[in-house]
């Protein structure tokens, strides 16, 4: 009996150890994407984002202050200053030139010739000195191996939403999401009712024309859309975009409500019908109010799948910057910003921002949705 | 701010213009045919018999011009030159066979559909029963299911990080790279591996598909009746035996769901490879395939073959869906 327990108990722990490592295979991909939006561009250039929170070493390529700010102390020309231009870091080791740029640890000095000596404190404080006044306009290249502290901006995402049009893009987005969501939802509400509570002749091979039309591929409607948009003088453009997401999202959402609708409660439609009310009040005043998680699961799906297409806006919006939604511009930075990961991440994340919010705020309507439209 | 507003302005003529045409509709029929008078019963079975059309109405206008007539004018084009007018026969298609690239699609997609429905939905019913037995298993449940939300095009961001490569004497800043020269391996540019590179483009969606299998199987796991799973506990089956003897048989239908929804995903499958190899490496897949004849090569007839090739291969899963629909209806 002892035995078995602890054999329980052993269970219990992989299954927690088990289910630590899924969380944390699923989660860390995302996680290195967030934290490396917010980090300092060299840093996230020069090391890895789990080591974010450590110092990381980085070459600098400073100058002493020019000639001109050299004082007289006693029968010595000195400048003094700092290689950190923000007070920050600890000097590893440092040298004057690009062959040798480690040749002195810090508090070392080294001697220039011609009577000119430099040293570098760990803090980055330096002094040059020299037995005759110094001259030219620049100073003096000192190349330094510091530790720099961790450094965290937004700046990052300033720069995205301005100079590479995110800003835009995501104004953009919401223009193409929005009526595309709406729209299908009402026209496939009546559509659903009529499918679900009316009688009438070659109302089975209706449902299943829904059913075979859900898995249709996209692919397949692209190329005659666009001509059709094309000849009828729509081309491309927000309008078009709208009539193809609702085309492309009614199946589903016919097929959703109508699953939903004929679940509810026929005494209550019958009763009302008995009544007098005509199917224009019942589907009204009865069944949209009671359909409201259906509605609430379609419009989640609709939301996040318009939001987050790609193929249909290349293909249904043009390229300026008044139509190009995000994914298409993260796609465009994907080619011309290749290695430039500040850029990249920060526009990505502010992409999955808003269907991550409303993935954790709708969460229980998704799910509702998705075992509604397989589980059958 | 203008956009906003024309928007804005389309959602509420879009409503309005749909609320007036299904309350008008009704409202003409019903002063057409009135409920009252000599006539009354005859009135209301016309009334009945045409209503139905008058809700539908809509829906089956977008359906067949947005959905229905497609298929058939896709048919048609591909029988045609690149401009769609000059009748080739079968030429495209004939082209099609021959075309190294194609026949690499199809090898890939192949690899995808094998791939990707497998491992979903084997991490998603191993998430499923896992989760269901431990008390953080809901948050856990959340954060597996999370990247459903994410874009194909967030993701490919997410990943190409992920698989970011450096020369041997730079320190790497993607993770797997990271990983593998932390175990004192070379560095790999992974997505340009011909062949394997595949692999690492389809762990993309097997990671944002496993949450929909978790979410679908978890619902099915606690659909299992009790009493099943106490007759085994009682003769003696252990966990693993209940879990593999008990309830997977008792899901078979679900597994069968989930495993082809995520194969008609697999097929269509563009955005990931669009963004991270655009088909170079040996990567190619059909649907990507048909993007750049469509719209980069502009050979409407080339593009349209290939998504006829598509269409017949999503058409058994179509045929089965439809006689499950039927089966239930009746």
């Amino acid at each position: 009996m002892e035995g078995h327990a602890g054999q329980k108990a052993a269970l219990t722990w992989a299954v927690h150890i088990a289910v630590v490592v899924l969380v944390v295979l699923w989660t860390v991909p995302t996680f290195g994407l967030l934290v490396s939006s917010f980090r300092d561009k060299d840093q996230l250039a020069a090391t890895g984002w789990w080591t974010s929170l450590a110092a990381s070493e980085q070459t600098i390529a400073a100058r002493t202050d020019s000639p001109e700010a050299q004082a007289r102390e006693g029968n010595l020309w000195v400048i003094r200053g700092n290689v950190f231009e923000r007070g920050e870091g600890r000097v590893a080791s440092w040298g004057t030139s690009s062959r040798a740029p480690a040749a002195f640890g810090p508090g070392e000095t080294a001697d220039l010739g011609d009577g000119e000596t430099l040293a570098v404190e760990e803090d980055g404080s330096y002094l040059l000195s020299a037995s005759a006044e110094m001259t030219g306009s620049r100073g003096q290249r000192i190349y330094v191996q510091s530790l720099v502290p961790p450094r965290f901006t937004t700046d990052n995402y300033a720069t995205v939403v301005g100079a590479e049009g995110i800003g835009r893009a995501f104004l953009n987005t919401f223009t193409v999401t929005i009526p595309a969501t709406v729209i299908p939802i009402l026209v496939a509400a009546f559509a659903a009712y009529a499918l679900a509570w009316m009688q009438f002749p070659g109302r089975a091979l209706l449902i299943a024309c829904v059913v075979g039309l859900l898995v249709v591929p996209l692919q397949l409607s692209l190329i005659p859309l666009l001509r059709f948009h094309n000849a009828i003088g729509l081309g491309k453009g927000y309008f078009g975009i709208w009539l193809a997401h609702t085309g492309f999202g009614l199946p589903l959402a016919i097929y959703l409500l109508r699953n939903y609708m004929v679940g509810l409660p026929k005494d209550i439609i019958e009763g009302a019908r008995v009544d007098g009310a005509t199917d224009f009040q019942i589907f009204r005043k009865i069944v949209l109010p009671l359909s409201f998680p259906a509605l609430a699961s379609f419009a989640i799906f609709q939301f996040l799948w318009t939001w987050n297409d790609l193929l249909v806006a290349k293909v249904f919006l043009g390229t300026s910057d008044s139509q190009l939604v995000m994914t298409g511009r993260i796609v465009e930075l994907l080619g011309s910003r290749g290695g430039n990961w500040e850029i990249l991440t920060a526009a990505a994340f502010l992409s999955i921002a808003v269907p991550l919010v409303v993935f954790f705020a709708m969460q229980k309507y998704l799910v509702r949705g998705l075992l509604a439209g397989s589980v059958k | 701010m203008g956009q906003i507003l024309y928007a804005a302005a389309t959602i509420v003529v879009g409503v309005f213009l749909c609320v007036a045409y299904f309350w008008g509709s009704n409202a003409l029929l019903d002063r057409a045919l009135p409920m009252k008078g000599p006539k009354a019963a005859a009135n209301v079975r016309k009334a009945n018999a045409i209503r139905p059309w008058l809700f539908l109405g809509p829906s089956m206008i977008v359906l067949g011009l947005y959905l229905v007539y497609p298929v058939f004018n896709s048919l048609w084009l591909s029988l045609h030159g690149s401009g769609g007018r000059d009748f080739v026969g079968l030429d495209n298609y004939v082209w099609l066979f021959g075309d190294a690239k194609f026949l690499e699609s199809v090898r890939n997609n192949l690899l995808w559909l094998v791939f990707v429905p497998a491992m979903a939905t084997f991490f998603g019913l191993v998430a499923a029963a896992l989760t269901d037995r431990i008390r953080w298993g809901n948050l856990a449940k959340s954060l597996i299911f999370m990247p459903m939300a994410i874009s194909f095009v967030g993701a490919a961001v997410i990943w190409k990080f992920v698989y970011d490569y450096r020369g041997a004497d730079q320190e790497q800043i993607g993770l797997l790279n990271a990983i593998v020269v932390g175990l004192g391996g070379d560095p790999v540019a992974w997505i340009t591996v011909p062949f394997w590179n595949n692999f690492f483009l389809m762990i993309i969606l097997v990671w944002i598909q496993t949450g929909f299998a978790m979410v679908i199987l978890s619902a099915a796991l606690r659909g299992i009746p009790e009493e099943t799973i106490e007759a085994a506990i009682l003769d003696g089956a252990s966990p693993l035996q209940i879990f593999w003897r008990i309830k997977i048989p008792q899901i078979w239908g679900t597994i069968a769901v989930v495993w082809t929804t995520i194969t008609i995903l697999v097929l269509k499958i563009f955005d990931i490879v669009f963004a991270m190899t655009n088909g170079q490496w040996g990567s190619q897949v059909l649907a990507n395939m048909m993007y750049d004849w469509s719209f980069r090569a502009g050979d409407f007839g080339r593009g349209s073959a290939i998504a006829v090739i598509l269409m017949l291969a999503v058409t058994p899963i179509m045929v089965w869906n439809i006689r499950n629909a039927r089966k239930e209806g009746n």
